[in-house]
């Protein structure tokens, strides 16, 4: 039996490559592989006391008063009484501990959880049913579909042909669309055959345990022959079986080992700017508690030599203990005495403050998202103040701002425009819920999700409009979209951009559905004929281009070149006899494009049959030529599209998520600078930088980075800079000031170089003088990088928002990481701080519970100094009155519970509850929140006019009662200058005193609050009674000496008055201060709460909510959201479609060439209105990558 | 001018998510409508504004003057006469007994200090003992007492605390009462005596009862064994503090003023907040409705003088005092009630004339947007 220990460090040993053998156990044990059981849990109940204790005396503070409590047990030293320190010390252990223990309970339960999931093992020949965390290296287990993956498995044998499974990663990296994992034929082979299965004795060595999702190597011998193994053959735990049967897989790690927990590295802790500026204070604390304590022990030095020396006779020195060792001593009895100055319960206050007001976020029903039932989630409770100071947004767009959804909007057709709503006055209407739609039933193929207002459009297609019927036959032909019909009359499409979808979609609505393709011919049915159009050319989209046409011919035999495209480019390829068909159109497109609405411009041309042969014969030559193929091919394409007809525009829109534009311009309001960071082309991240109000037409000027070079870039950037700033030449980062709004479009490729050293100076420089960024073509790292920058330069407190994998690095790198939730993946939720289901609630987020929860933060900090400084201070003025003697000023019960049982619940009620104005009010004025990104309310110049505050506050504390004690009896002539009943006068002119100024802090006094606020001085009366009582002292004489000083002291008229007098004066300058500012230099809360105060009412003026209406010539971007070389895709051979349901067919000979194949997991698939098609879907039942699996079968 | 602020009807809306799985309605996670959850408690929510900082402001001026008034003139209309007796100038008649001093000495060294009353006292007339630069509230000097001791313990009474010490033991016997406090207890007699015109000296009768919290003496201290115990039998095997002429069993004939519930000591025993202090003495009962208790003309004080103080540069004074509602002779209070109110009064005004002139202004009703 090894010894624990040893056994221990037996294991840390290095593996190097992992060995082992299918279906034998006894062959691995040895190994002493992880089996799969995990643990996240910290403790078990033996050693959760010990290593909790541990964990918690490492934190500085607890350390500080562990310290403290040895100090009070040295006799010489201890000025206080053990219990002081003791009680609060065992409190705040208690709650911490308790939390840990809640914590610890519930990773406890997640892990029995996951470890008593049942998979399917093959155990002696059979397949039982056992718990996940009895799978061991080397077992076979099948696995059924929608499973999680059990375990790192080896892939031995699928449902599916060819041995593929598919799976989803979306746990692992957050990606949604699935992944396909082929297993090698020689296991493939094996089947669902158990027999064999068990036969199974493949030895596999590969490497060792390791983080990397996207590598694996290793070999598997089986039978004498050894086969290569990568990641292609691994199905990692955390993945999901998607529309894959069943598999059988062999078990390499498990558990602890597997990549997904060695990937669950501890997560980076972040802290808030209240934190660190709080650690600074205290550290300073410290040091002015050191110095205090200084001046106390040589006061008590200098004491000790000229009276103390003279007072033996009634006071004789222990031992003959010098002056020097007395001063010593009360350094560190005063070193007690003094350290409420760093309170204890502060660092738990806090917590619970900054846990209170994340369940607010939580809760708030204003934050829920009906649609997918997601309400708001706080997943870090420690950083709530911060959300009132962010500076900088750092936001996605794709899923964050936008939905991902296009819609057909509008669209002109020969001149004349539709999609806009009329009523009888001739008057535009706007178009809401309840405008009829236009009712589609005359059409049995339509998409019913498809909804469309202008009922003079289907009037057009119903009179048989030639050129209505030439707009929507072309938006039927000019596509690369799939079609596939699971049932008659069922259509499903496959877009690889949505804008197609959106466009085919319409024009299948409106009566020319777009049926089906093959290479040469797609088939569509017009009006409910099915026509056949033969497929001749597709001139591909490509980003030069910027247009695609399609060249068919119609089962008359006519010959049609279709063109849609960017306005600029097809304009420039029209016929003259167009010209005012050209204007009309601009004009109309100018409108939409006001709108934000994306534009196409389409257009036609009839080809003769002798010029095509001819192009068609040129064509081939050059598609296989070698040399600057693509070149030619342009110069072909361009031959062939000219003097085209102009048929219309559409306008796609595409769709923001609710109240993008409101929320971006109340941000913009709050100075909140909102960055764009996105994937995106620059011409759609830039036209939904103009539709959600983030570009404005008022702006001076939007500069555009786009240079290829280091010199072009910082060319542009100085361009930028000096004509925004003529004679900016400081250096000099904080925010300057411009003349004007301005706003900057980054492009891809040139972020690169701003992003280096030499010139990320001057590119933030430029960047943080535009009012807003958007950075385009941007990679996950650069986003990171981006967020990192500002971080680093501008002490600015950042937010990044986002929902997808490619989020997850700025998320982490920001002050605070939002995660879309409710939408693909998770990935970004799960790396986040905060998430919510809607980009709009951030304004909420941040407006309002930020912003609450930073002002609470910091009226909680400057109170709780206050009170602790002035609580301390007395006893240091004390100290010159009692021979610097480390003697308290009050009774050891009053210093033991004031921070914990008369101050506490005060304080803590107003950190929970309060709020200048209300919501709404926050929302009507952003400019409040304005002092967080300051940092006005605190900071080291507030802390110390806290500070300054508490020195007068005790100064008047001790010196009047002193004053007004002095040489003072009862009415009836007896003692009451005695030392009991000054402490227990001091003691309530400062309750008195801090209760006030709470009072003065607090701005909303809810029941709850005044119920603590008197709660707390009727407690404190009662424990003093009690406390003084004679009961008390008769059962613990000792503990309890200050038997009846109440009675005897309270019931004096001169000590009422003392208390009065004294908290009138703590008071007065305060008030005398407070209102002279607000007569003479309001702030804005200042200004907002009189004027809520004013209206009268809780609320204030409903807004006009006046629909953003932009009346501007800007060209909107147009709607192509393309990647190149789908239209080969489309014509070549290898055609991609659904499989035939049965699987019989002769699939499987296909190669796996084209399985790579898939669509970018974002734009691939397309809904028309409804939920967005990315949404999690918990029965995936095609998908994108089936659909293209390949099939060669050339007579489709 | 846009939409200023994103109102959709939707996000308070009652929009029932039911599930996808057959109509089986899933429980909303659609967090509750409380007032609590949603922050929206009823509260009120005061601010300063001229309407309520000034009035309070004048309210409290014309309050506190007042007020102030009338216990400055309680406080003056409080006759107290003192008398320093320490001996320190050689002129004084106590010189001589300040410079003998010895703990040991037998033979109690006395001195007269004679002094006139302007003003005849008339109801009852305290007598207080005063001491300066005595650091009645050191902490080692706080803190050396046993109250279990003190209150009757038995236990205690045999092994005082060790908070005693070096006062705890004497020769190996506990000594009762133990400490430093107890050990110090100021033993200075002084006596009074009124020298009639007709030159008759008539000697003042000093209460020495009724001196004492009712709590002290009644509750926080008592003798060993109880109440009518022989206090000589139960102090056996003490021994009496090292400064102490007497026993603590000896300091009074009656019985119910001996021991530990001696007033005198009960009142020592209090120790002071400041190292200058004066404690209560005796009292000087008003004899009949008549006579002023103490009448104009001179008097003599007969000090029979045991304290030290020279040593710490300490004082030693004698003070008699009348009383009256709000306790002894402290004309602080009324200045500073007088004092705060005037600020007060003042602070109204100046902020009276500053909020007419400029507060206008700054109206809440224009924010710069």
């Amino acid at each position: 039996m090894s010894f624990f220990g040893v056994e221990r460090v037996r294991k840390k040993e290095r593996e190097l490559e992992r060995k082992l053998r299918a279906n034998d156990r006894e062959f691995n044990l040895p190994f002493k592989y992880a089996t799969n059981g995990i643990k996240t849990s910290k403790y078990n109940p033996f050693t959760f006391l010990p290593l909790n204790l541990f964990e918690q005396f490492q934190r500085i503070a607890n350390a500080y008063f562990l310290f403290l409590l040895v100090l009070q047990v040295i006799p010489q030293i201890s000025s206080l009484s053990w219990f002081t320190t003791v009680v609060p010390l065992v409190l705040v252990l208690t709650v911490t501990a308790a939390k840990d223990a809640t914590d610890d309970l519930n990773r406890h339960r997640s892990d029995n959880q996951v470890n008593n999931r049942k998979v399917d093992v093959l155990i002696d020949r059979k397949l039982r049913s056992e718990k996940w965390m009895d799978v061991q290296v080397g077992d076979i287990i099948k696995l059924e579909n929608n499973q999680f993956v059990t375990a790192d498995l080896l892939l031995l044998s699928s449902s599916e042909p060819l041995n593929l499974v598919y799976i989803e990663t979306a746990e692992l990296d957050g990606e949604t669309n699935l992944k396909v994992r082929q297993a090698l034929t020689v296991t493939g082979d094996l089947g669902e055959d158990v027999e064999k299965l068990a036969d199974f004795n493949g030895e596999v060595r590969c490497e060792p345990p390791n983080n990397r999702l996207d590598r694996f190597t290793g070999t598997l011998t089986h039978a004498g022959q050894k086969y290569p193994l990568d990641n292609e053959k691994i199905l990692l735990r955390g993945c999901t079986l998607r529309n894959t049967g069943w598999c059988f897989g062999l078990v390499l790690f498990g558990g602890p080992e597997t990549k997904l927990m060695q990937n669950c590295g501890k997560s980076t802790f972040k802290r808030t700017s209240i934190d660190r500026l709080m650690n600074v204070l205290v550290l300073c604390i410290f040091g002015f508690l050191a110095f205090m304590c200084v001046i106390l022990a040589i006061g008590n030095c200098l004491w000790e030599l000229k009276a103390g020396s003279q007072f033996t006779v009634f006071l004789p020195r222990q031992d003959g203990n010098s002056a020097g060792f007395s001063a010593f001593l009360t350094f560190w009895s005063y070193v007690i005495i003094l350290n409420t100055v760093v309170p204890i319960s502060l660092y738990v206050s806090v917590e619970i403050i900054r846990l209170g007001n994340s369940f607010y976020i939580d809760w708030d029903r204003k934050m829920y998202h009906p649609r997918n039932d997601t309400p708001a989630e706080a997943r870090t409770t420690t950083l709530n103040e911060e959300l009132g100071q962010i500076k900088y947004v750092f936001s996605d767009k794709t899923g964050t701002l936008t939905q991902n959804i296009m819609t057909f909007n509008k669209c002109s057709i020969n001149g004349k425009s539709y999609g806009d709503v009329f009523d009888y006055a001739g008057q535009r209407l706007d178009i809401t819920e309840h405008t009829d739609p236009v009712d589609f039933s005359f059409n049995p193929l339509a998409d019913p999700r498809f909804v469309f207002h202008d009922h003079a459009l289907v009037e057009a297609v119903k009179l048989e409009n030639p050129e209505v019927h030439a707009f929507f036959r072309l938006l039927a032909l000019c596509h690369t979209v799939m079609a596939e019909e699971k049932k008659e009359g069922e259509l499903s499409y496959q877009a690889q951009s949505p804008d197609e979808g959106a466009l085919v979609t319409a024009a299948r609505n409106f009566g020319f559905v777009f049926r089906s393709r093959t290479p040469d011919s797609v088939s569509i049915v017009e009006m409910g004929e099915q026509r056949r159009y033969e497929l001749l050319a597709i001139l591909d989209f490509n980003n030069v281009r910027k247009r695609m046409s399609v060249i068919v011919r119609s089962p008359e035999g006519k010959l049609r070149l279709y063109c849609k495209g960017a306005d600029t480019i097809v304009y420039e390829r029209l016929h003259q006899s167009c010209g005012k068909l050209m204007d009309v159109t601009t004009e109309h497109m100018n409108e939409f494009a006001g709108e934000g609405l994306r534009t196409l411009a389409l257009a036609y041309r009839d080809l003769d049959q002798e010029y095509f042969s001819q192009w068609k014969q040129r064509h081939h030559e050059v598609s296989t030529s070698l040399d600057d193929r693509d070149g030619r091919l342009d110069e072909l394409y361009e031959e062939i599209e000219t003097d085209l007809q102009l048929l219309g525009a559409t306008a796609i829109e595409d769709k923001l998520q609710d109240g993008v534009p409101q929320t971006i311009e109340q941000l913009a309001k709050a100075d909140i600078k909102v960055w764009v960071l996105t994937g995106d082309k620059q011409e759609t991240a830039e036209n939904i930088g103009y539709s959600c109000n983030l570009l404005r037409e008022e702006m001076n000027e939007v500069f555009v980075l786009s240079g290829n070079s280091p010199e072009d870039v910082r060319r542009e950037l100085r361009n930028a800079l000096s004509s925004m700033k003529p004679a900016g030449d400081s250096t000099v980062l904080p925010d300057e000031a411009v003349n004007g709004e301005y706003g900057l479009v980054v492009n891809g490729h040139s972020l690169g170089y701003p992003l280096e050293r030499s010139m990320e100076l001057d590119f933030l420089r430029t960047a943080c003088m535009c009012k807003a960024v958007i950075c385009c073509r941007v990679t996950p790292l650069q986003k990171a990088q981006v967020v990192e920058l500002v971080e680093e330069y501008k002490q600015a407190v950042t937010l990044a928002i986002g929902d997808g994998a490619n989020d997850v690095s700025m998320i982490k790198a920001a002050h605070i990481g939002v995660g879309i939730s409710g939408q693909e993946g998770m990935q970004a939720v799960l790396s986040s701080d905060y998430s919510f289901a809607q980009f709009r609630f951030l304004q909420r987020l941040l407006l309002v519970h930020g912003r609450w929860s930073y002002l609470r933060m910091c009226k909680f900090l400057r109170y709780f100094f206050y009170k602790n400084f002035t609580f301390t201070f007395v006893h240091f003025w004390y100290a010159f009155f009692c021979g610097f003697s480390a003697q308290t000023v009050y009774d050891e019960w009053f210093i033991t519970l004031y921070n914990l049982v008369y101050t506490a619940l005060p304080v803590l009620g107003m950190s929970l509850f309060d709020q200048d104005v209300n919501d709404k009010w926050s929302f009507q004025h952003p400019e409040l929140y304005l002092p967080g990104q300051l940092n006005l309310y605190f900071s080291k110049k507030a802390f110390f006019k806290c500070a300054l505050h508490s020195c007068y506050s005790s100064l008047v504390l001790f010196f009047i009662p002193y004053a007004a004690m002095h040489d003072t009896v009862r009415a009836d002539g007896k003692d009451v200058a005695d030392y009991q009943s000054f402490a227990l006068l001091t003691q309530t002119c400062l309750l008195f005193t801090v209760t006030i100024q709470l009072g003065l802090e607090m701005s909303y006094w809810t029941a709850v609050n005044t119920l603590f606020v008197v709660g707390s001085l009727v407690m404190y009366f009662a424990v003093t009674f009690t406390m003084y009582s004679n009961g008390m002292f008769l059962a613990l004489p000792s503990a309890f000496p200050f038997v009846g000083t109440a009675r005897n002291s309270l019931n004096q008229p001169n000590i009422w008055l003392t208390i009065l007098l004294t908290s009138i004066l703590c008071v007065l300058p305060v008030v005398t201060c407070r209102f002279l500012f607000i007569q003479l230099c309001p702030t804005i809360n200042d200004k907002v709460m009189l004027k809520v105060r004013q209206a009268k009412t809780k609320d204030p003026p409903l807004p006009r909510r006046a629909r953003i209406r932009r009346t501007s010539s800007r060209r909107s971007g147009y709607a192509f959201s393309h990647a190149q070389g789908y239209g080969d895709l489309v014509t070549s051979g290898r055609f991609l479609r659904r499989p035939a349901p049965s699987r019989s067919s002769g699939l499987a000979h296909a190669g796996r060439s084209t399985t790579s194949f898939s669509p970018m997991g974002r734009s691939a698939g397309y809904s028309p209105t409804g939920r967005p098609q990315n949404a999690k879907v918990q029965d995936v039942e095609v998908t994108s990558l089936q659909m293209y699996r390949s099939v060669r079968d050339p007579a489709l | 001018m846009m939409a200023s602020s994103y109102n959709a009807k939707d996000e308070d809306g009652h929009i029932t998510v039911t599930g996808p799985g057959g109509g089986a309605v899933l429980r909303s996670k659609k967090p509750e409508n409380t007032a609590f959850k949603q922050q929206r408690l009823p509260a009120w929510q005061p601010i300063l504004t001229a309407g309520t900082v000034l009035p309070a402001f004048f309210i409290i001026g014309l309050l506190f003057i007042p007020i102030g008034i009338g216990l400055f003139v309680t406080s003056n209309n409080i006759k107290e006469f003192e008398i320093d007796y320490t001996g320190a100038d050689t002129s004084s008649p106590c010189f001589n007994c300040s410079q003998n001093f010895s703990w040991n000495s037998t033979s109690p060294c006395t001195c007269t200090v004679p002094f006139y009353l302007e003003q005849p006292y008339e109801s009852n007339v305290y007598v207080y003992y005063g001491l300066s630069n005595f650091y009645q509230n050191h902490r080692r000097y706080v803190k050396s007492r046993d109250d279990s001791q003190l209150n009757g313990n038995l236990k205690s009474l045999r092994e005082p605390s060790k908070e005693c010490e070096p006062y705890a033991y004497h020769n190996n016997k506990p000594i009762a009462p133990c400490g430093a406090i107890a050990n110090s207890m100021f033993n200075d007699t002084l006596e009074l005596f009124y020298n009639d015109p007709n030159g008759t000296s008539v000697k003042i009768l000093l209460g020495t009862t009724g001196i004492a919290w009712w709590t002290d003496k009644h509750v926080k201290f008592g003798n060993p064994g109880g109440v009518d115990s022989n206090l000589s039998a139960v102090f056996q095997g003490t021994t009496k503090p090292l400064n102490w002429r007497r026993p603590v069993y000896e300091l009074d004939s009656d019985q119910s003023n001996n021991g530990f519930v001696n007033e005198d000591f009960i009142v020592w025993m209090r120790t002071a907040a400041l190292p200058t202090f004066r404690k209560l003495y005796r009292i000087i009962g008003k004899s009949s409705q008549m006579v002023p208790t103490l009448p104009r003309g001179n008097y003599t004080l007969e000090v029979v003088y045991n304290y030290p103080v020279r040593s710490f540069e300490g004082r030693k004074r004698m003070i008699l005092s009348t009383i009256s509602w709000m306790g002894g002779k402290n004309p602080f209070l009324g200045i500073a009630y007088i004092t705060v109110g005037s600020v007060c009064f003042f602070l109204g005004v100046v902020l009276l004339v500053i909020h007419h002139k400029c507060g206008n202004r700054n109206n809440g009703a224009e924010i710069s947007n």
